[in-house]
């Protein structure tokens, strides 16, 4: 299992790279494992307003659909178009091209509510 | 806490993803459920199905009491042949699906891991009124299905049956790598392949032996994830999801195995045969959804916005690369071709009764 440093993530399995007022936003390699083979991402539109803990998003595997909750708050910039034809890159490569969509923040500040990685990975190894 | 099949270590060491299944810790996939789904398709996978309950009907009244439990024709077995078969309560809701194989002097059914309790203490209490005995032999055995194209040509090398002489759905007591075993041409997935009974404790040394012997075909450890799929996309039954007590075997298509003329009573009988004279209300269909959306299990089927049913069994096809999935509708929306929509996260998704099975290139021989 891999927690990279520099990462945020949530207790629902996301994660944040957060450059500037800027985040990229996926799921952790925990996730895709416990889903198993995605064969969908469902993705928001670009220029809609995203919620921190609020779902923008499904991910459609072959046994089971899980929420994407959003780690913070803003407007949609970008989305991993790669994903339409090659869902199974969230599989492969859950922290670089298994990317989903990019946000331009609304409230920099919520940023401090997210888990390092090592807090996260102290919640999985505890079986959450 | 749930039990190990004999073969946990192996799966571990296969990097198979454990989660808890019916009292047992299974492996639900190992490199993925597409990849292991597509070569049970191409090639050939191996389950451990030992999870699956075994039960021994002996005595003089074994074929009659067999009859009276089940609706197939255990009187028109051959020895050395199965049948597919399910256990009914007298309001004709199902105990169980199972295969029920025909020994010489006795009969051996084999059923679901989830309801082998249940299904135990029900034919026990069956019992009462035959002169039989039963007996319950399901942790002393290790079953693997070997599935796929490539079954036969794997199994012939370490077996000592003529695997070309035997037809779907028959059975020989016979030798893998020198330990006895049943050799049943059965299986789960609609492909050809074979489901293997023997002592737990040759375990370790079948598993490694099928794989040496499985290396020039490729042999891969297959898990439940892919097993699901499999018998999704040929609309094979699951109980708990397509049956169940509420629902009779007519209703899921299971005329099949229905045999209401056979000779003497058994249970489900009158209320079988009412349902056939006066059609049954709804029935098991299955359907294919269009786009990314993916049916799961209790989504709402509707018919022009009135629900009609929800989903018994819903997953990603990775064969027809599409939503499928089965549902019980009313008869009249059964037919092939039916306009339905399934409601998907809030979102009413076109769907389509479709002809069955999904998957149309079986590699079984009949």
């Amino acid at each position: 299992m891999n927690f990279p440093k520099d990462l945020k993530y949530t207790a629902s399995h996301e994660w944040a790279r957060i450059e500037g007022d800027t985040a990229t936003i996926g799921i952790s390699d925990f996730a895709q494992g416990e889903l198993g083979d995605i064969v969908f991402v469902e993705m928001p539109a670009i220029g809609s307003k995203v919620e921190m803990g609020k779902p923008f998003g499904t991910v459609e595997a072959v046994k089971a659909v899980s929420d994407l909750n959003a780690p913070l708050s803003g407007e949609v910039a970008e989305i991993n178009g790669e994903l339409e034809g090659t869902p199974d890159l969230v599989n492969k490569d859950a922290y670089g091209k298994g990317w989903m969509v990019k946000i331009k923040l609304s409230n920099p500040g919520e940023t401090a509510k997210l888990m390092e990685a090592e807090a996260y990975e102290k919640m999985e190894k505890h079986g959450h | 806490m749930e039990s190990k099949t004999p073969f946990y270590e192996q799966h571990v060491a296969a990097g198979g993803k454990m989660v808890p299944f019916a009292g047992f810790l299974m492996p639900v996939q190992y490199a993925g459920i597409i990849e292991e789904h597509r070569h049970v398709r191409s090639a050939v996978g191996l389950f451990d199905v030992s999870h699956m309950g075994e039960i021994e009907v002996w005595g003089p009244e074994a074929l009659k009491f067999v009859s009276y439990v089940t609706v197939n024709d255990p009187a028109a077995l051959e020895v050395d042949q199965a049948q597919y078969s399910a256990m009914c309560y007298p309001d004709a809701g199902i105990v169980d699906d199972l295969l029920v194989y025909r020994y010489p002097d006795h009969y051996f059914l084999v059923v679901n891991a989830s309801n082998l309790d249940k299904d135990f203490a029900w034919l026990q209490e069956q019992a009462k009124k035959f002169d039989v005995s039963l007996k319950n032999t399901s942790d002393g055995i290790a079953q693997l299905a070997l599935q796929g194209p490539k079954a036969e040509s794997l199994l012939q090398k370490i077996c000592d049956l003529k695997l070309s002489d035997m037809k779907f759905y028959w059975f020989k007591v016979g030798k893998v790598d020198g330990v006895d075993m049943l050799v049943s041409r059965t299986g789960y997935t609609g492909e050809d392949g074979f489901e293997l009974y023997f002592d737990k404790r040759y375990a370790g040394q079948i598993w490694e032996s099928l794989f040496k012997a499985g290396k020039e075909f490729d042999l891969k450890p297959s898990g439940l994830g892919a097993r699901d799929s499999l018998r999704l996309e040929m609309k094979y039954c699951l109980y708990g999801n397509d049956i169940d007590k509420t629902t009779s075997p007519l209703e899921a298509g299971l005329g099949w195995i229905t045999k209401l003329k056979k000779a003497g009573e058994f249970n489900g009988r009158d209320v079988l045969l009412k349902q056939k004279a006066d059609g049954v209300k709804r029935k098991l269909i299955g359907f294919e959804v269009e786009g990314n959306a993916f049916p799961r299990q209790h989504y709402k089927v509707f018919k022009n916005g009135v629900q009609v049913g929800e989903v018994a069994s819903g997953v990603f096809s990775p064969s027809v690369a599409k939503g499928i999935g089965t549902a019980y509708v009313p008869s009249e929306f059964a037919k092939t071709g039916t306009d339905l929509q399934v409601e998907i996260r809030g979102r009413m998704i076109p769907a389509r009764v479709a002809e069955t099975p999904f998957w149309k290139h079986s590699s079984i021989k009949k």
